[in-house]
């Protein structure tokens, strides 16, 4: 009997965090409404649709599996150039582009991910920055193929299910970017909530126990690590087929280093986090960068030490004030 | 009667739209959207190019054709897609009448097919590789090629009794199209040449530079990118590669004025070819350097500040010709064929090719006065590019 009401309050407990929270429909519809809202920063939006894939793929390894990753963009990069290549050789259709670019980072996410999984946190860190540095170069050397430090030329792009055009204003770009954004969150969020997603947290909180009850740590890690490669491979081609162009700046080591603010920001191990702070991490450095183009970095330095020192609370607290009063309206309104 | 009546006050008509069409263009600012490195490795780039326009503004008025030149400046830290993206949003946003700026090949090459979809000017203040003006019918260049400056050189080493060459460039656009153009040239001459390429980013010169030691060169051609060649000459010096007898010579990046004082003495003896000198001799050149010094607290303009201060001149001579009409077909057609005296020296914009054609003069870097200087001592006239030209 009293197991039983245990197993259910468990149940409860589990199925609460898949229930969508209404603060969650009124962000999804916020972010569909600012196509019709903010007409002419759409490529900017396009841009923060594109960090925030990026940045929720690291979420699923850093914040979920709790594995720290200095090289994210050695996969972002993997991505960029299968879809340009593909779109420059192949074929321009974006879907099939979309497919290209993930398969291949998941594919390089896969054969990486003995080395992520072997070593401790610092190894880790090596390891996947060095990864990235190898990338880089074989970027940089192979002229033929990408184009090296002159970047791939000559990407074009057919229009999106054979309708939508890609456009100067970035309509399509911003739409597709944000729909693939959308899916690609829904099968996150179905993951973080199954038993594998559950056994990755067991995993990050504490290996040993994790593996005593039975939960076969490597391969769910290697899962796990594939899966966000994947991602980042998508935010990639996104970035790839919406430019129309790659550059070496795609598996550069800033990119990375700006993944990891941006999740600093938004916070990590909440699939939110990843979006929030790409949201505040490009409208910071838009907004400085516009005001003082000289010494924007500056600014956005002696504002990340600032947030790291102690303001981080204060949006997070804001955050979640802001997400409470409108679940309280939504609940409200239920009524 | 009624007929003169007629005429005259289809007269008076024109008259009147044509003043307030006037007055409306003058109302309305032309755009000038800048997109330069003002941060990262290139940003000596962007610091030139930028205090070379405010210049321009300042010595040569903000008015031109009727029209007040409005500058936007973005700065996209030497990354393709930022320049892009920053084009892109001054065309949408910014409703900009023209693009200029472009640090770095990549740069000017990403932004070539928004040029040609928005029908929008796009001026090359900088980027040096041959091929740039052909990714777009709307791209336009005022600062030089790669091939432009090499092959002088080439000519002038060989009269000079230099047999043997080392190259080492940068590995990217303007690099390869230095070391292409100057060994084909060379090597038609009669000369042997040697070759290796540096990455662009973060490049160590030590091994390449060892290598230039042991096989003993008659010169070594060097081209790096604007603002690295302090870098560069502090390791070929460490090397002992000029007191080794080695003859430093190449396009005149590699001493570039911004830097030369910093190099110091070991630049002295370097021949370059180049289309500018800040020792330029002409009085035109001497006032250019005055008012930049002036207003730049003593930096000394080098290659690129000309090439933003005459895109400038262009994007005016061009608005002049069309009297006030910004429209990116226009531009584009006034700018062909485009020609006036420049601190350079004289300049024209090739009507086919929208390259710009100068003189390249042959210099030494020596002191004058206490000043490290690049003296011309030779001139070529009228150099087009001579990739496009033997197409």
């Amino acid at each position: 009997m009293r197991a039983e009401t245990f197993e259910s309050r468990v149940r409860q407990a589990l199925h609460a965090g898949r229930r969508w929270h209404p603060a969650e429909i009124a962000f999804w519809c916020l972010a569909f409404a600012a196509f019709l809202l903010f007409p002419s920063q759409l490529l900017l939006l396009n841009e923060i649709a594109i960090l925030a894939l990026f940045a929720l793929s690291l979420d699923l390894i850093l914040g979920y599996a709790g594995i720290v990753s200095l090289g994210h963009a050695a996969f972002l990069g993997t991505g960029a150039y299968a879809a340009g290549l593909f779109a420059k050789h192949v074929g321009g259709d974006p879907l099939a582009g979309l497919a290209a670019g993930m398969a291949a980072a998941g594919l390089l996410g896969l054969v990486t991910s003995p080395l992520v999984l072997r070593g401790t946190d610092l190894t880790r860190l090596m390891i996947t920055l060095g990864v990235a540095l190898i990338l880089y170069e074989l970027a940089n050397s192979l002229g033929w193929l990408t184009g090296g430090a002159d970047g791939l030329q000559g990407v074009v792009m057919g229009p999106v299910l054979g309708l939508f055009d890609f456009d100067i204003f970035g309509r399509t770009a911003y739409l597709y970017s944000l729909c693939v954004l959308f899916t690609l969150f829904l099968v996150a969020r179905r993951v973080v909530h199954s038993p594998f997603g559950l056994s990755l947290r067991a995993i990050r909180d504490n290996p040993l126990r994790a593996s005593a009850s039975g939960v076969p740590n490597a391969r769910r890690l290697a899962a796990a690590y594939t899966i966000a490669a994947t991602y980042a491979g998508a935010a990639g081609a996104l970035l790839a087929q919406t430019t129309q162009f790659v550059s070496l700046d795609v598996l550069d080591f800033h990119r990375s280093a700006d993944l990891m603010l941006v999740l600093i920001i938004g916070g990590a191990g909440y699939l939110y986090g990843g979006l929030i702070g790409a949201i505040a991490f490009k409208l910071l450095q838009d907004a400085i960068a516009t005001f003082t183009p000289q010494y924007w970095m500056f600014w956005i330095g002696l504002f990340l030490v600032l947030f790291v020192l102690g303001g981080r609370e204060i949006i997070h607290g804001g955050v979640k004030a802001v997400a409470g009063r409108l679940a309280g309206i939504g609940r409200g309104a239920a009524r | 009667m009624t007929h003169r009546r007629t005429v005259l006050g289809g007269m008076l008509g024109l008259a009147l739209a044509a003043s307030t069409s006037g007055y409306a263009l003058a109302q309305e600012a032309v755009k000038i959207g800048l997109i330069l490195p003002m941060t990262g490795p290139f940003a000596s780039t962007g610091k030139q190019i930028d205090a070379a326009v405010k210049l321009f503004l300042a010595r040569e008025g903000a008015v031109h054709g009727g029209r007040k030149l409005e500058v936007i400046l973005k700065d996209d830290a030497g990354n393709a897609d930022a320049t892009r993206r920053l084009a892109q949003e001054l065309v949408v946003n910014d409703k900009v009448a023209v693009l200029a700026g472009f640090g770095l090949t990549p740069l000017a090459m990403a932004t070539a097919q928004i040029a040609t979809q928005a029908k929008v000017p796009e001026i090359v203040m900088a980027a040096a590789t041959a091929s740039i003006t052909e990714a777009s019918p709307y791209i336009v260049r005022t600062s030089f090629t790669l091939p432009q400056a090499s092959e002088p050189m080439a000519d002038w080493a060989a009269k000079n009794g230099i047999r043997k060459v080392f190259t080492v460039v940068t590995d990217y656009g303007p690099g390869i199209d230095a070391e292409t153009s100057f060994a084909g040239r060379f090597k038609q001459a009669g000369g042997t040449v040697e070759s290796v390429r540096v990455p662009l980013r973060n490049p160590d010169f030590a091994p390449f530079l060892q290598r230039v030691s042991e096989a003993k060169p008659d010169a070594l051609f060097v081209f790096v990118p604007s603002g690295v060649g302090a870098q560069f000459m502090k390791q070929f010096v460490e090397r002992g590669l000029d007191k080794a007898g080695v003859k430093l010579i190449g396009p005149g990046d590699v001493v570039d004025d911004d830097i030369l004082e910093g190099i110091g003495d070991v630049a002295l003896g370097t021949i370059t070819t180049h289309h500018y000198s800040a020792a330029h001799d002409s009085p035109a050149n001497k006032e250019f350097v005055a008012a930049f010094q002036k207003a730049n607290a003593g930096m000394r303009p080098n290659f690129m500040a000309v090439g933003g201060y005459d895109g400038m001149k262009l994007v005016a001579k061009a608005l002049e010709a069309t009297k006030g009409d910004s429209s990116g077909d226009k531009l584009i057609a006034a700018m062909k064929g485009a020609s006036w005296e420049s601190v350079r020296g004289p300049v024209k914009i090739d009507p086919e090719t929208r390259d710009i054609i100068q003189n390249i003069y042959v210099r030494k870097t020596q002191k004058v006065g206490s000043e490290l200087h690049n003296v011309e001592f030779e001139t070529i006239k009228d150099v087009k590019d001579p990739v496009k030209a033997r197409k």
